[in-house]
């Protein structure tokens, strides 16, 4: 049953209802019939190469773009028609994250508290408490044009957060950080997750996907290719299985055997052999060091990682 | 549309422009430096009456000022990437042409009064009661009506403010001389007069002449509605245009 604002009873249990989502510039049709539905609560990331539609499609969701075709339901509201009550819940984070350089980090917390409609007591007690948790309250008066790049993220993410949303999407948001920051960031995004806000984040960085997101949306070409979580996407690849060893001294890849092995990758001193047989390519890599007198410094098996199947699955769309 | 978030937005816009953009150069270089360097070309070494010649004088002033802020916004906001994010807070294009249009409005209106201020101190104006509240609807008008052209000369722009400004100049500079600043409209006949009555600053010049007790072309209500008018015309156009052009340079 349909309530006034068109949202269903199944709608209400999702954060996030993406349905048929379509955006084409000039003739080039950029997102492609782009269908998920975020669970209230979930930790989700978008993935997928440069140009396949990730930001296009975040762009959609948060009210930057109007889709050509399709819905999106926002906590049950429909973006395209109560588009302010709709992003009164949500915090954005966008791949330009930035805030107001000519403002201090105070003023701009206030500023998006103002937009959010907190009351003067509450923005300030927020922005306040918010400057502690990204630990910026001895610069909290200085104009952001005077912080560096990590702390300007760390600013607007927190303008992001200010009002408490219940949806927060991230585009990129450690994308070029220093390690502190990053750490600082993914911490307070994973604490409102656990607060319980939905988490919708794009990422280049498969493995740190792989660690935060209880399911993953590939897209590729504009369209969705698979949305699965990460340890079952890996199981679906048990043939990228890998044995990765590290010979002392010299040895090339191509002394190693062939007769199980479907790819080599060198890396460092180590070299990576894809597999659908680990045990007999370890008895093979036992063999070689008999016979030439080696000494292995490390052999480990790996199951396939995330960024194998988003390579898996994407270049079998290209 | 919740009015109430709606309304909310268009002001928190209006106060987060004035906060940043009124301390930029440009805005007072283009808003005040402009127009005093036009008058000084016109009087200075001239025996004209400037008692005659204020209200001109005093329309550009609104002119320049509160279009000199809405032009350099929207660029300056594509520039910096806080645009896109404007868009994903809770407020809708025709409401940041609103809240942009707004500051444009605070911003002319106080330097316009400064202007009439310095300028009733050295010329016997004499402006009745009545009048007064005739020349407070002029400068609220003409300064909301000016200050949506400004927003609408932006609406199409990416992220270059240079490119805006020189729209600006072409736009702004030709209605300077059409528009009873320099002549009375009046004064003006034929053809000239047919092109002055097709800018909506005539009226405000015109208005303005009327209530510091000179002659007019048209009765001061109906300049006023026609600013009006232009002014609904303005912000549905800076509106539907941005909507357009709102990724333009992002």
């Amino acid at each position: 049953m349909a309530d006034q604002n068109g949202s269903s009873g199944d709608d209400l249990e999702h954060s996030i209802s993406a349905e048929g989502l379509s955006k084409s510039f000039h003739g080039f049709q950029a997102v492609d019939g782009v269908s998920f539905q975020v669970r209230k609560g979930e930790f989700f990331g978008i993935l997928g190469p440069n140009g396949a539609g990730k930001t296009t499609t975040i762009r959609m969701l948060t009210g930057v773009l109007k889709p050509d075709q399709g819905r999106i339901l926002i906590d049950g509201i429909d973006l395209r028609r109560d588009a302010l009550a709709a992003k009164q819940r949500m915090g954005v984070i966008p791949e330009v994250g930035t805030v107001y350089t000519d403002l201090s980090a105070r003023e701009n917390l206030e500023l998006f508290g103002m937009y959010y409609g907190l009351s003067k007591p509450v923005r300030q007690e927020r922005a306040t408490q918010m400057l502690k948790d990204l630990e910026l309250h001895d610069r909290a008066d200085d104009l952001v044009k005077t912080f560096s790049k990590g702390m300007k993220q760390r600013i607007s993410i927190g303008c992001a957060m200010v009002h408490d949303p219940s949806v927060l999407f991230l585009d990129e948001p450690t994308e070029g950080l220093d390690v502190q920051s990053r750490k600082l960031i993914l911490d307070r995004v994973r604490a409102m997750n656990a607060a319980g806000c939905t988490v919708v984040i794009t990422t280049h960085n498969i493995e740190e996907a792989s660690r935060l997101c209880q399911r993953v949306c590939i897209i590729n070409k504009g369209q969705v290719v698979t949305v699965d979580s990460p340890e079952h996407l890996k199981s679906t690849f048990e043939q990228t299985r890998s044995v990765e060893v590290a010979f002392e001294g010299q040895v090339s890849c191509r002394d190693l055997p062939t007769s199980c092995m479907l790819r080599v990758e060198e890396s460092g001193d180590k070299m990576r052999i894809f597999t659908s047989d680990p045990d007999r390519t370890i008895e093979e890599i036992m063999r070689l060091r008999d016979e030439r007198g080696l000494r292995i410094l490390s052999l480990s098996t790996l199951g396939p990682s995330l960024e194998d199947v988003f390579l898996k699955l994407t270049e079998a769309k290209r | 549309m919740n009015l109430r978030l709606a309304v909310r937005g268009a002001l928190v816009t209006a106060r987060k422009d004035i906060r940043i953009y009124y301390r930029k150069a440009p805005v007072y270089i283009f808003g005040l430096v402009l127009p005093l360097f036009l008058f000084f070309a016109f009087f200075v070494g001239r025996d004209l009456d400037l008692q005659r010649y204020f209200p001109g004088f005093l329309a550009m002033t609104i002119f320049f000022t509160s279009s000199s802020v809405g032009p350099l916004i929207i660029p300056w906001e594509k520039q910096a990437g806080n645009f896109e994010r404007l868009l994903t807070l809770p407020v809708t294009v025709p409401m940041i042409v609103l809240g942009d249009t707004l500051a444009g409005t605070l911003f002319g209106t106080l330097i316009s009064l400064i202007i009439l201020g310095v300028g009733s101190l050295f010329l016997p104006l004499s402006i009745g009661l009545s009048s007064m509240l005739g020349l407070a609807a002029l400068f609220f008008l003409g300064n909301l009506c000016f200050a949506a052209l400004g927003v609408l000369i932006s609406s199409p722009a990416g992220r270059v403010p240079s490119n805006v400004m020189m729209l600006s100049t072409l736009v702004r500079f030709p209605l300077i001389f059409i528009s009873g600043i320099f002549t009375p409209l009046v004064e003006l006949e034929g053809s000239a007069r047919t092109l002055g009555m097709l800018s909506p600053l005539s009226y405000l010049s015109d208005g303005l002449n009327g209530v510091m007790g000179q002659e007019t072309l048209v009765p001061i209500w109906a300049g006023m509605l026609v600013m009006a008018a232009f002014t609904v015309v303005f912000l549905v156009a800076a509106s539907l245009v941005l909507e357009r052009k709102a990724m333009k340079g992002l």
